[in-house]
């Protein structure tokens, strides 16, 4: 069952990529690269399964396949830095240090929660990592990422801010005014893109003038490249690069990162508008995962049976996640009216 | 005391809670250079720079956002919409985003920010711009809404305004930036949420805001002199939250009450005052709650139609000499 047993015919990593990134990051942190991308792996798969027991409700985006993007992009990121993400945002939190407990917690609605039970799948934050959330309108969080990075600079720290967005929120009028300002006024904004191709059902080619996305930033004459989101190490190349520019007051860059996800766009899609060859090749050819642990293990840094023993690791851990949520109390009534304000001097009603 | 307009009142405002405080910026269309398209910010790009007095391109919906996201991050910038019929394009930063992270992070997040600009009818500006919506922001949890109707109250509220942690929606009459009215040289703050009886009287009370407050302080001086009637005039300031225990101290002397707004009468906030009293004050009411408001059509362009749509002196008289039977 493991995904990671699955194939020897994968592509492999970027070899002068993935050499550079072990000189910098050094073999344990990549120990814990590929310890987060299975991590996050294990934990949509039961996320999935504990919706189907409704023990999750709503809307739930999994992020599965786009491992490498969240895990490349925070692994080149310093605490220092505003992370802003989409609604398909679990990845997103748990590999920028978020207690899975408290995010899986999160999913169940309760109020050991990293929101309290308030927000939900969609809504994950965790302030003090300057993890700022999860936001559900296409496209609004990227102007929220340009705050952020304004604010940065504004106080002249040595930060800048990640915003993810998915390759549906490109089109949305509110991305276009953002980049125009982030270069206008030189902010240290990285937009990544998570390209899957799909914009719920609806592939890019089908609403896209041009699927060429890194073509977008041209007209705001920003930095910008492709990069192939399945490569944890192409990944935190681009964004390390792209931050060094950032902090040097360099300006933003523009990511057209290219990823696939195995779920559908959420719970609820059984995704016919794909075929099952199509996701079946993504997932032999392109696993993030496979991907990685085929390289660790040709370059010494790990054996199979240490890539099998951290998948069984994960497995438990987020089973403890599972039972965690799963006994935690829903939160009190009270939390209905709290934090609506910080101050208000008067009733609800 | 020394007399200043509405538009230099809030320019004080800006100036001295940016010397106050670093973290408050300024952020708009033509804040800067311009010295703002109605001179409220006039002077500030030379007093406080380009770094904290900043001229953007024409996005509302784009700078609005750079502001939430600033102030989630711990800023508290003053966002300019040069008028409020623009802030339309705003909207999902402001009810989206804006309005829902503090509650939806469970008190994690905190956002300082003030939206704040031209609001109502200018006079011949047609139906694109000359619209109150200030019941588009007073119906969402999360947010603030305040309208001042004097230069004193302009410059003490937008000050609280600026100081408040929660997301403020400040809104200005565009008829009112050039009045002028007693300021006082020493600094104060006017509360939020709280109302302030602008004319007392035992007759009826008139609750009111903004720009109608004065139309209806016209209206209480004919009214006193044609009919003897003396109308209290109450001014809610803020119009979220709402000033209740004003309201009923008011209306328990009175027994009658008139709410006149500028802004159309369905789903108003007048409407909501409205509803409040009815359900809150029955038992002390000795006439239905009256209402002004501007006629429910877009506004024309035409000299003689527009003041026929606007709430009037004549149309408060009315109103009110109905509350009282007469």
């Amino acid at each position: 069952m493991a995904d990671t047993e699955t194939t020897v015919q994968a592509q492999e990593l970027d070899g002068e990529l993935a050499a550079t990134a072990r000189e910098e990051l050094g073999d344990e942190r990549i120990l814990e690269m590929l310890r987060t991308m299975v991590l996050l792996r294990r934990f949509e798969h039961h996320a999935g399964r504990a919706y189907q027991r409704r023990k999750i409700q709503g809307f739930c985006h999994l992020y599965s396949g786009q491992e490498a993007v969240a895990v490349g992009s925070l692994s080149a990121a310093t605490m220092e830095d505003y992370i802003v993400s989409h609604y398909r945002e679990h990845g997103h939190a748990l590999a920028r240090g978020m207690e899975p407990k408290a995010v899986m917690a999160e999913l169940f609605g309760k109020v050991t929660g990293c929101a309290g039970g308030k927000g939900g799948s969609m809504h994950l934050y965790d302030v003090e990592r300057r993890f700022m959330g999860g936001w559900g309108i296409v496209g609004g969080q990227i102007a929220l990422g340009n705050g952020m990075a304004f604010a940065a600079k504004y106080r002249e720290e040595e930060a800048v801010c990640i915003a993810y967005l998915g390759d549906g929120a490109v089109h949305q009028g509110i991305v276009h005014e953002t980049l125009n300002m982030a270069q206008v006024w030189g902010l240290p904004l990285i937009a990544i893109v998570e390209n899957n191709e799909y914009a719920m059902g609806t592939a890019l080619e089908r609403v896209s003038a041009v699927t060429d996305l890194e073509k977008k930033a041209l007209a705001y004459d920003m930095a910008a490249e492709t990069v192939d989101g399945q490569d944890v190490f192409a990944v935190y190349d681009a964004v390390k690069r792209a931050r060094d520019r950032a902090v040097a007051g360099e300006g933003p860059t523009w990511m057209d990162i290219h990823t696939y996800r195995y779920y559908g766009h959420s719970m609820t899609d059984p995704a016919t508008y794909r075929t099952r060859e199509e996701v079946d090749e993504v997932k032999d050819l392109k696993d993030p995962i496979v991907r990685l642990s085929n390289w660790m293990i040709a370059e010494g840094m790990a054996t199979q049976e240490e890539v099998d023993a951290i998948d069984d690791e994960m497995e438990e851990l987020v089973k403890e996640c599972v039972a965690f949520a799963d006994e935690s109390d829903q939160p009190d009534p009270s939390a209905l009216t709290a934090d609506v304000y910080v101050e208000w001097n008067a009733d609800i009603d | 005391m020394r007399e200043i307009a509405f538009r230099d009142a809030l320019n004080e405002a800006l100036a001295e809670e940016m010397e106050r405080d670093p973290d408050v910026f300024l952020m708009g269309e033509e804040v800067a250079e311009y010295n703002g398209a109605y001179k409220v910010s006039k002077g500030l790009l030379d007093q406080f720079g380009p770094r904290r007095v900043i001229d953007t391109p024409i996005v509302e919906l784009g700078f609005a956002g750079l502001g939430v996201g600033a102030a989630l991050a711990g800023l508290k910038p003053v966002i300019e919409m040069m008028t409020f019929n623009f802030a339309i394009l705003a909207l999902d930063q402001v009810v989206n985003h804006a309005a829902k992270a503090r509650y939806m992070s469970n008190g994690q997040l905190s956002c300082p920010i003030v939206i704040r600009g031209a609001g109502g009818a200018g006079g011949s500006l047609a139906a694109q711009h000359s619209q109150s919506l200030e019941a588009h922001y007073a119906h969402v949890p999360g947010l603030k809404v305040m309208m001042p109707a004097t230069p004193k109250d302009a410059k003490g509220m937008l000050k609280t305004a600026i100081r408040d942690p929660d997301p403020v929606i400040f809104i200005e009459s565009e008829v009112l930036y050039g009045y002028k009215g007693e300021v006082p040289e020493e600094e104060y703050l006017i509360p939020m949420g709280k109302g302030e009886i602008k004319r007392e009287g035992g007759d009826c009370t008139v609750i009111t805001w903004s720009r109608m407050v004065h139309t209806v302080m016209d209206a209480a001086e004919e009214l006193k002199n044609s009919d003897g009637v003396d109308v209290e005039v109450l001014d809610l300031r803020t119009l979220r939250p709402l000033d209740k225990d004003l309201i009923r101290e008011s209306v328990k002397k009175t027994n009658r009450v008139v709410v006149v707004e500028e802004a159309w009468p369905w789903a108003s906030v007048g409407a909501s005052v409205a509803d409040f009293v009815a359900r809150d004050l029955f038992d002390w009411l000795d006439a239905p709650v009256g209402r002004v408001n501007q006629r429910d059509v877009p506004m024309p362009y035409a000299f003689n139609l527009e003041p026929l749509s606007l709430p009037s002196v004549e149309r408060v008289a009315e109103a009110v000499k109905k509350a009282c039977y007469l």
